[in-house]
């Protein structure tokens, strides 16, 4: 499969990752060899197969819905990079 | 004997019997450290004062009869994706470099309910993408048996401190081999856990359906007895079973066991040595009972394509949450929110962190999906099958950890594939959710360790160890470290 650079810079974007022009040249060689390596998997005929996410069937783990102590905001906020009055700090969104 | 050439368990037995101070065997760690930490570089952050207050504080409780288990006291190391609060966890990233977490991993709470003195974080592949610990964004870790060799990864920091034995032993995490090919590298004894044995609350997630926590330790018995006390369900984790604990390993008889020989990991691509020392534990299995018995496994060619896409697929998913907002980097300048978002990610991620995002993202793209993602999961699903059909005829498999021994660090960073290509014997395991098992079983002619590993069905760790413990009663192997310089 072809890579290129209108493919990369749409892959980048669902990862909002900003690449820059040698960045997207290396990344479209990446790819391409990755994408090319994975591809084998298309040899194994899958028919039929079920997808399997999990390994062990562990489905629809419940609890109660108890009331419980979560945990305190000023902890949840130590790591925020930029905070005030109590909330994580952005910059504007709406003009 | 010298307190180095000691097992946890020995050492454990010892402080119980106030033969020697916890303090003592710490501040033992800690000199050690000094000695050995500027060549292996196996940490990232030595919690030096941290330990020293612990170790008086477990001392106490051990004189109380607080701390009664048989790892009360010894000192241990934890891979830096394992949150431990008030004690930065980066992953090796630039990302998470100044990040404290506020809680502590299940598996902490209990090791530290285990009387455990915690040292320090142990290095790794940034967020435990790769093999050789030389992504982290904190410099390389050289494997202690010959310092211009890779330590393996992305566990490597872990193994390489039992290894240069800093510590009696560690914690890592397992996505794709990440304990059991360093584990082989270094000469250790790693036990990446059945999916779900193990909480993975506060394990800072990479592949969610894949990762396990884990010991690298010094023997089976040390890895068992470290097993016990981090397993059992987590209501912090949904993922997480009640699976039996697995009872200590005792005694060298194997007979009746039934010990599988897949013929595909024995094949090309294989490093001669490797597997003459794979089949001369083969063959001491056998000695002490076991019978070997052929079998297949012709889908394990498909495992590493299948892994990888799966593997980042999640990872992309994962690592959305690191957008400079709540945690983690954020850089000085930025236009709006969208900069901001961009900017954080695409300064605070190394190279390969996002090489597997864009694999990822791609991977779960519209139009792509279905003969990606879901494809992969299919394969999965035939892996699966592959490892039941095995364990139709074999109590266990014995295979191979990783296809050489440590190679040079530098190597294997041009090409991802080449890399990705090393974990053929590893990757199938975390897919179909089972224990694995490596440990030491010989040099080759360059005086590196051989790991040769073990797989069995779901929570079979017992067998696992037993195995193990049976083989390293004859061995001397898993007894020697790479001494002083």
């Amino acid at each position: 499969m072809e890579i290129n650079d209108a493919m990369v810079s749409y892959v980048a974007q669902l990862a909002y990752l900003k690449l820059d022009e040698d960045q997207r040249a290396q990344a479209a060689k990446d790819l391409a060899r990755m994408i090319e390596y994975v591809g084998q998997l298309g040899e194994l005929d899958t028919q039929g197969v079920e997808p399997m996410s999990h390994a062990l069937p562990v489905v629809n783990v419940m609890r109660e819905d108890e009331v419980r102590e979560s945990m305190d905001r000023e902890w949840i906020l130590r790591n925020a990079p930029a905070s005030k009055d109590g909330c994580f700090l952005v910059p504007k969104t709406v003009e | 004997m010298e307190l180095f050439d000691l097992a946890a368990l020995e050492l454990g037995a010892k402080i119980r019997a106030r033969e020697i101070g916890v303090e003592e065997a710490v501040r033992a760690c800690l000199a050690r450290m000094e000695e050995k930490e500027p060549q292996v570089h196996a940490f990232i952050r030595v919690t030096r004062e941290q330990a020293l207050r612990r170790a008086r504080e477990v001392q106490r409780g051990i004189d109380e009869g607080v701390y009664t288990g048989p790892l009360a006291g010894v000192p241990m190391a934890v891979k830096d994706l394992i949150s431990t609060r008030d004690v930065e966890t980066t992953c090796a990233s630039r990302m998470l470099e100044h990040y404290v977490p506020v809680f502590d991993a299940t598996v902490m709470q209990k090791l530290q309910e285990a009387g455990a003195v915690c040292l320090g974080k142990t290095n790794m592949d940034e967020f435990a993408m790769g093999s050789t610990t030389e992504s982290s964004y904190f410099g390389v870790t050289h494997n202690p048996w010959n310092l211009s060799r890779v330590p393996g990864g992305s566990s490597g920091g872990s193994a390489a401190a039992v290894a240069a034995r800093e510590v009696f032993y560690a914690l890592g995490s397992d996505t794709g081999g990440s304990i059991r090919q360093p584990a082989s590298f270094c000469g250790v004894t790693g036990l990446k856990p059945t999916y779900g044995a193990v909480s993975r609350y506060g394990l800072l997630a990479y592949a969610s359906s894949l990762d396990q926590i884990g010991p690298l330790a010094i023997d089976a018995r040390d890895a068992a007895a470290v097993t016990r006390v981090i397993m059992g369900r987590d209501a912090l984790d949904a993922t997480s079973v009640d699976a039996p604990l697995p009872g200590m390993p005792e005694g060298d008889a194997l007979s009746g066991l039934r010990v599988g020989v897949p013929e595909d990991y024995f094949g090309e691509g294989l490093d001669e040595q490797v597997r003459e020392r794979v089949m001369g534990a083969a063959r001491e299995l056998q000695a002490r009972g076991a019978q070997l018995v052929p079998v297949r496994m012709p889908e394990l060619a498909y495992a590493i394509p299948a892994y990888y896409v799966l593997a980042c697929a999640e990872a992309s998913s994962n690592l959305s949450r690191y957008d400079g907002v709540k945690y983690g980097y954020r850089p000085k300048h930025f236009e709006d929110l969208h900069d901001l978002y961009l900017r954080s990610r695409s300064e605070g991620f190394g190279p390969e962190v996002k090489r597997r995002i864009m694999l990822g993202a791609f991977a779960l793209s519209s139009g792509y999906y279905g003969a990606y993602y879901n494809k992969a999961l299919q394969v999965k699903a035939l892996i699966k099958r592959a490892f039941d059909r095995c364990f139709e005829q074999a109590d266990l498999l014995i295979t191979p950890a990783a296809p050489t021994t440590a190679y040079p660090l530098g190597s294997n960073t041009d090409d991802p594939i080449k890399m990705y290509l090393g974990d053929i014997y590893t990757v199938s395991v975390n897919m179909a959710g089972l224990p694995g098992l490596c440990f030491p079983c010989g040099f080759d002619e360059q005086g590196l360790p051989v790991g040769a590993q073990l797989i069995g069905p779901a929570f079979s760790e017992e067998r696992l160890l037993r195995a193990a413990h049976a083989y390293q009663l004859h061995t001397p192997y898993h007894r020697q470290h790479p001494g002083e310089e």
